[in-house]
């Protein structure tokens, strides 16, 4: 899931600055299970925006603003509302705010920071797993990425600030190395922590990215 | 006699590292190279060291040569993607520099600097082979170089480590990748040192024992945030105690170093450019 974090509000505010007609979108999916682009944060941040006289004209929180093809069927749908506004104010991650803004061709502002790629633990508590590197090698490390989980990326063990099973760069953060040869062991593999490591492919993720399989 | 001969002849190799400055005023700290000339088989220079800015290691190192030092140049894999560290390691080489280590880099987070982007590129044991594959001519994307470079080039480890089986993992693929010598992370436990040298019987090459002399009870204190790096109790009261606690520095370094005689093959002084304690540790080492 993309983990989404609120934007501070002054942000949005000024952002915004100039355009006194705004839409607001949310997010059905990644936004709305961050609680920070679904039903109730629209409505939220609509009584915000109301209060420090914007007007609104119109609010919808699109399955996934991230795909085109609801976002098209959404430009349709609310078309008179979309028309009256001077920008749209996306609650959605960086993929969401921009599949609209290039569909609505008016402007679109991000009311999130999109953060990282990672797991739920529960409500509220999000964890970075995976950066996308397209050259993973998951297999080598137990299920543990080192890529995204060590502060330096480093893929043949641990840096010299590894003490207790915790990072050098915050004693709250687990040192991906120390989980990686804890489930190592575990798993009775140990010996794959032992062959050396080539660096990463960085061709393969040369952006944009895109995937078009037609 | 270079830093490669005393690896291959002496017994007992001494190094020292000096931090350029963060600046161009370089009057005080050539002082102190010069100072350290006759004293030391190489000199370190260190690479922007906790993710602080200062002028460039190779530049220092450089100007460390013109002294008639042999400089060891760190090389970190924080500041620098593959391609800016083989074409600094070509220009490190065609000014006169002929040892490298390679190290991670701290990361920026504690630093003025922690705004930057770190790289991390490839890592410290990467590096070390990357830079054992330009000895034979060979650069990182596998093509041939005009004219190789034959560089000495050595790692860190960090023997306080707890867990230690990550350091030494790491250390065995070091070694594969060719690592010729080794520098340690400072330390103050002679105790935990053997148990490390313990673990680590085969390993054939230099390791150099890594010294910073404590100065005051908040130095001590200060070294304390260090991951890995422990300093028994006996040694903290003896600084807290002592009416003169540079002297009382020197002599624990002293004995550290004396206590670890036959686990160790030399000495890296990590004095933060206090090299002026130097001598007077070395007079206190026994044959």
């Amino acid at each position: 899931m993309i983990i989404t974090e609120k934007k501070e509000y002054k942000k949005i505010l000024e952002s915004l600055k100039g355009m006194d007609n705004i839409y607001v979108v949310g997010c059905g999916r990644c936004a709305t299970s961050c609680s920070t682009g679904g039903e109730e944060q629209v409505f939220d941040i609509i009584g915000k925006l109301k209060k420090d006289g914007k007007k609104i004209t119109g609010s919808y929180v699109i399955e996934a603003p991230c795909d085109e093809r609801l976002v098209l069927k959404f430009s349709r749908t609310e078309k008179s509302r979309i028309d009256k506004a001077d920008a749209l104010l996306v609650l959605g991650c960086g993929a969401g705010v921009q599949t609209v803004s290039d569909v609505v061709k008016l402007p679109a502002y991000p009311a999130l920071e999109s953060v990282f790629l990672g797991k739920t633990k529960n409500l509220g508590r999000f964890y970075e797993l995976c950066v996308m590197c397209g050259d993973c090698a998951l297999e080598e490390t137990g299920g543990i990425c080192p890529v995204a989980r060590c502060s330096k990326h480093l893929l043949n063990g641990p840096c010299g600030g590894s003490h207790k099973g915790k990072c050098e760069v915050d004693q709250n953060l687990d040192c991906a190395w120390y989980l990686i040869f804890e489930r190592l062991k575990e798993l009775k593999q140990f010996d794959r922590i032992k062959k050396y490591q080539k660096p990463k492919d960085y061709s393969k993720a040369i952006r944009p990215r895109k995937v078009e399989l037609r | 006699m270079t830093f490669k001969e005393a690896l291959k002849n002496k017994d007992f190799v001494i190094t020292a590292e000096l931090s350029p400055p963060k600046g161009v005023e370089l009057e005080e700290v050539l002082k102190k190279a010069d100072f350290l000339k006759g004293k030391v088989d190489g000199v370190n220079a260190t690479d922007n060291q906790v993710a602080v800015l200062h002028l460039s290691s190779v530049a220092f190192c450089a100007l460390l040569k013109q002294k008639g030092l042999d400089p060891i140049l760190q090389m970190n894999c924080r500041d620098r993607n593959a391609l800016a560290m083989q074409a600094d390691l070509l220009g490190a080489y065609a000014l006169g520099i002929r040892n490298v280590l390679a190290v991670s880099g701290d990361y920026p987070k504690k630093s003025l600097h922690h705004v930057v982007k770190p790289v991390f590129d490839i890592d410290s044991v990467q590096l070390i082979r990357s830079i054992n594959e330009m000895n034979k001519g060979i650069d990182f994307a596998g093509e041939k170089l005009i004219g190789a470079p034959s560089f000495t080039v050595g790692g860190v480890v960090n023997p306080g480590a707890d867990p230690i089986e990550g350091q030494l993992v790491k250390l065995k693929k070091k070694i594969d990748a060719g690592a010729q010598f080794i520098q340690t992370q400072i330390v103050y436990d002679i105790d935990g040192f053997k148990k490390f040298r313990d673990k680590t019987k085969d390993v054939k090459i230099k390791i150099l024992l890594g010294i910073l002399p404590i100065r005051s009870a908040k130095m001590a204190q200060n070294i304390l945030n260090i991951p890995g790096v422990h300093i028994p109790k006996k040694i903290l009261e003896r600084i807290e105690k002592s009416k003169d606690p540079i002297q009382e520095g020197i002599n624990i370094s002293a004995e550290i170093i004396n206590g670890l005689k036959g686990y160790i093959d030399g000495v890296h002084f990590m004095t933060l450019n206090n090299v002026e304690v130097i001598p007077s540790i070395l007079e206190k080492i026994k044959a």
